[in-house]
């Protein structure tokens, strides 16, 4: 069989995203974040909503998502991504505006703009990517880290009684009346991956709907931080990270 | 037409002038002595006439995030504080700037350093004039000596962000801001369509319509030679703007022997002072710079080849007066009379000042 | 014609209204105006003072040093501004609460028992009204119509019927002179 045979739409059976461009990620082979990358492309075509999308990217290890996907995106200062948004919602009330936040962005630096965002519940979406570690500036200790894990600036491991202990903020969100929806997903297995994808879908029409602010946390890999191969992250993350971080929906309230 | 005049504050100036001037979105958060502008807004509920949004900030920092993602798509944004929350504000205005954003921000001064007092000041005259943030940059500040000013600031500011993209600021103090006086405001006019943005404002974070390409605000570039690139353009702008933007006004400099000068409601006091020592037959005069940045060196320069002195009048330990001298480059002394703290002084101990440092004026 | 005006007592007793009174009955004569306040939290029960310039030329500075006109309601504001009273210039005061009268010899005083007028109307809130009067009746910078035609203008229309009470206060001060 020729290769102009098989290159036939009835045969297709997988293709990149439209909207995910050609420019070679920088990020570690392994990482959670491609897959993310490429939900949130097909999610934004799927919906017919690439000419109202606007993201706001982090300062962290996803600070270069406009680099990749093909849509309109402002660049914030670390952890303003929601108090940019908010900005650009509010103006632009008819447009798709979603955040790409890490942990460190999301959960340390920039928790009152979080907390305050989802408070007023502005309608955006906001994605979050939860593993454990600040990935970009070479794996410290962040707010989700678990008690125990060893991270550049928690050598010996995390202790609870110098360094706090692990934030569970999408708990915290889900008390705000400002939330719609928050749920904590995972993309490692392709079962998983499938639900991330229709989390991200459903938070993205919240925010059109004018429903209030959704938050889709994905635990994520990180195996340059962890140290750990691809496989052996995802074991561990399965082992370690779902115990504290167990995934499902923490609040689904669209109906209000 | 006739023109309505009105009594009211500063603070509440700005407040009218912005809903006047068809300003998209108001964010800020309470602090003196400028809450009024934030409190003004929400009383007059402009986004049932206009369409502006006015919303109240869990802080500074977040204030001015929302600036900058309001302003990344093509909007007229502005925001209000004063001292302490302006420091809070500089890292998104190196955003701003470095993002090549139009947007207005008023800092109604107050004493510092510190929670210092709420006290007038100018004491952030370097803060708003050298940058204020990290990085090289600059953006045009006002500084308005009257209420009057104060609302026709605003439109000035705007139009000057928007003419070279860039952030401005209006630098107020307590007394301008306090103050009452007479006022007319400009026309209503109405906000632009998202067509004029789109069109006006081709980088704008609008939702990419079909046929161009994705437009990115970002200020980040890895790569140290293209990040040069973008400093020089940065810079173009700055020489473009102080090729063109310097404002100040003069009193009584044409026959003038001694000079002071003072900006904001300062210059006002000196005026007075002017006033009075000019019935004595004192040949003394006045330049108000109007743009801080960019300043007039020229202007100053040019006085200087023509008085015996020049007094710099500042509510601050001395800070205007570097570029003063820098303009003066020893031609003539230049003094500095300064109160802090929030002490104002009055037109006498303005004259004093002047009498103190140069005997042969108080002839 | 240019007055400089400074009104001074304790927060609470109007000293800041009174003053934006007369500045707004100023702006309906068709002078000019300046209103310059203490601010902050002397608004709130510490000391109160607001410097109001009419003129019918431009004003330069709203801070002055010395005054035409001094109203004074309290013990600390006259300590502090009686000797800034310009001389040949006119300082009025109520007397309530007031230890050390004012001495000095190059000014007209007046002292007007407002506070005593006040209770005798039973009205606490036309306090400054009566102060407003005496200084309407001494200094006629402004016209009464100017200072009702300004009062209507501030009020909303639920309290328009305050109005009468607030100019028979004003007649009451300019009585008391």
């Amino acid at each position: 069989m020729k290769p102009e045979d098989i290159k036939r739409s009835e045969n297709k059976v997988y293709c990149k995203p439209e909207l995910l461009n050609d420019t070679p990620m920088h990020y570690c082979p392994g990482c959670s974040h491609g897959v993310v990358h490429k939900l949130v492309s097909e999610v934004i075509k799927e919906m017919g909503a690439e000419h109202i999308a606007i993201g706001v990217a982090p300062v962290g290890c996803a600070v270069f998502a406009y680099s990749y996907i093909d849509i309109d995106w402002i660049e914030a200062a670390h952890g303003r991504a929601p108090a940019v948004a908010t900005g650009a919602k509010r103006l632009n009330p008819s447009r798709l505006v979603f955040t790409y936040q890490g942990d460190g962005d999301l959960a340390a630096i920039g928790t009152a703009e979080t907390i305050h965002a989802a408070n007023r519940g502005e309608n955006i979406a906001i994605i979050f990517i939860n593993n454990a570690i600040y990935g970009m500036t070479g794996g410290q200790m962040a707010p989700t880290t678990l008690e125990g894990q060893v991270t550049a600036t928690t050598p010996y491991g995390r202790r609870v009684d110098l360094n706090g202990y692990p934030l569970k903020i999408s708990n915290l969100l889900a008390q705000l009346p400002g939330t719609c929806y928050v749920t904590r997903q995972a993309v490692h297995t392709p079962a998983s991956v499938r639900k991330a994808k229709a989390a991200i879908r459903k938070a993205f029409e919240n925010s059109l709907a004018g429903h209030g602010t959704s938050v889709v946390e994905i635990v994520s890999t990180c195996n340059s931080g962890w140290k750990m191969s691809p496989a052996k992250s995802n074991e561990w993350m399965v082992e370690h990270m779902f115990p504290e971080y167990p995934l499902g929906d923490l609040k689904n309230d669209t109906e209000r | 037409m006739k023109q309505e005049v009105q009594l009211m504050k500063g603070n509440e100036a700005i407040a009218h002038a912005a809903i006047r001037y068809g300003v998209d979105g108001y964010f800020g958060y309470p602090i003196t002595p400028q809450s009024e502008v934030l409190e003004t807004l929400e009383a007059l509920m402009p986004w049932e006439t206009t369409g502006m949004v006015v919303l109240q900030a869990e802080s500074e920092v977040a204030s001015i995030n929302m600036v900058y993602g309001g302003a990344s798509t093509g909007k007229a944004v502005m925001t209000s504080s004063s001292s302490p929350g302006i420091s809070l504000m500089q890292e998104g205005l190196s955003y701003i700037a470095a993002g090549e954003l139009p947007a207005l921000i008023v800092n109604v001064m107050r004493g510092g350093p510190g929670l210092g007092t709420i006290q007038p000041s100018q004491s952030d005259y370097f803060q708003a004039t050298k940058g204020g943030g990290h990085g090289d940059y600059h953006y045009i500040v006002l500084a308005p000596s009257t209420v009057q000013e104060m609302a026709d600031f605003v439109a000035l500011g705007f139009d000057l962000a928007f003419k070279y993209r860039t952030p401005a600021m209006l630098l107020a103090d307590g007394i301008v801001g306090q103050m009452m006086e007479k006022v007319v405001l400009p026309e209503q006019r109405p906000r632009r369509t998202d067509e004029q943005i789109a069109r006006e404002c081709p980088w704008a974070v609008t939702g990419r319509p079909e046929g161009r390409g994705p437009n990115v605000l970002t200020t980040l570039e890895l790569d140290s030679a293209r990040m040069e690139v973008n400093n020089h353009r940065y810079q173009a702008t700055y020489r473009k703007i102080e090729e063109n933007e310097v404002r100040y006004q003069e009193y009584f400099t044409d026959d003038a022997e001694y000079l002071f000068v003072a900006f904001g409601s300062i210059a006002r006091i000196c005026l007075k002072a002017i006033e009075d020592a000019r019935q004595r037959g004192i040949k003394v005069g006045l330049l108000r710079p109007i743009t801080l940045w960019p300043f007039p060196t020229k202007e100053i320069a040019r006085l200087a080849q023509q008085v015996k002195g020049i007094m710099v009048v500042e509510l601050n330990a001395g800070q205007m007066i570097e570029d003063v001298r820098l303009a003066v480059e020893g031609r003539v002394p230049v003094h500095h009379y300064g109160r802090m703290g929030g002490i104002v002084p009055n037109p006498q101990e303005v004259m004093d000042s002047l009498f103190a440092n140069f005997p042969d004026a108080d002839k | 014609m240019k007055k400089e005006i400074i009104i001074a007592g304790f927060g609470g007793q109007g000293v800041l209204s009174m003053g934006k009174i007369l500045a707004s009955a100023g702006l309906y004569d068709g002078l000019e105006v300046t209103w310059m306040p203490s601010y902050g939290p002397e608004q709130r029960g510490g000391t109160a003072n607001v410097t109001v310039v009419l003129s019918d030329t431009p004003i330069s500075s709203p801070v002055l040093d010395s005054y035409d006109t001094a109203v004074i309601l309290n013990q600390q504001s006259l300590d502090k501004f009686e000797q800034k009273v310009k001389p040949g210039g006119v300082l009025i005061y109520d007397p309530y609460g007031i230890h050390h009268a004012p001495t000095r010899t190059d000014i007209s005083i007046y002292p007007v028992e407002a506070m005593e007028a006040t209770i005798a109307l039973k009205n606490a809130k036309i306090y400054n009204m009566i102060l407003l009067g005496a200084l309407l009746k001494l200094n006629p910078v402004v016209d009464i119509d100017a200072v009702m035609t300004g009062l209507k203008k501030a009020l909303p229309e639920r309290h328009h019927h305050l109005l009468p009470a607030n100019r028979e206060a004003i007649m009451r001060g300019m009585e008391l002179v």
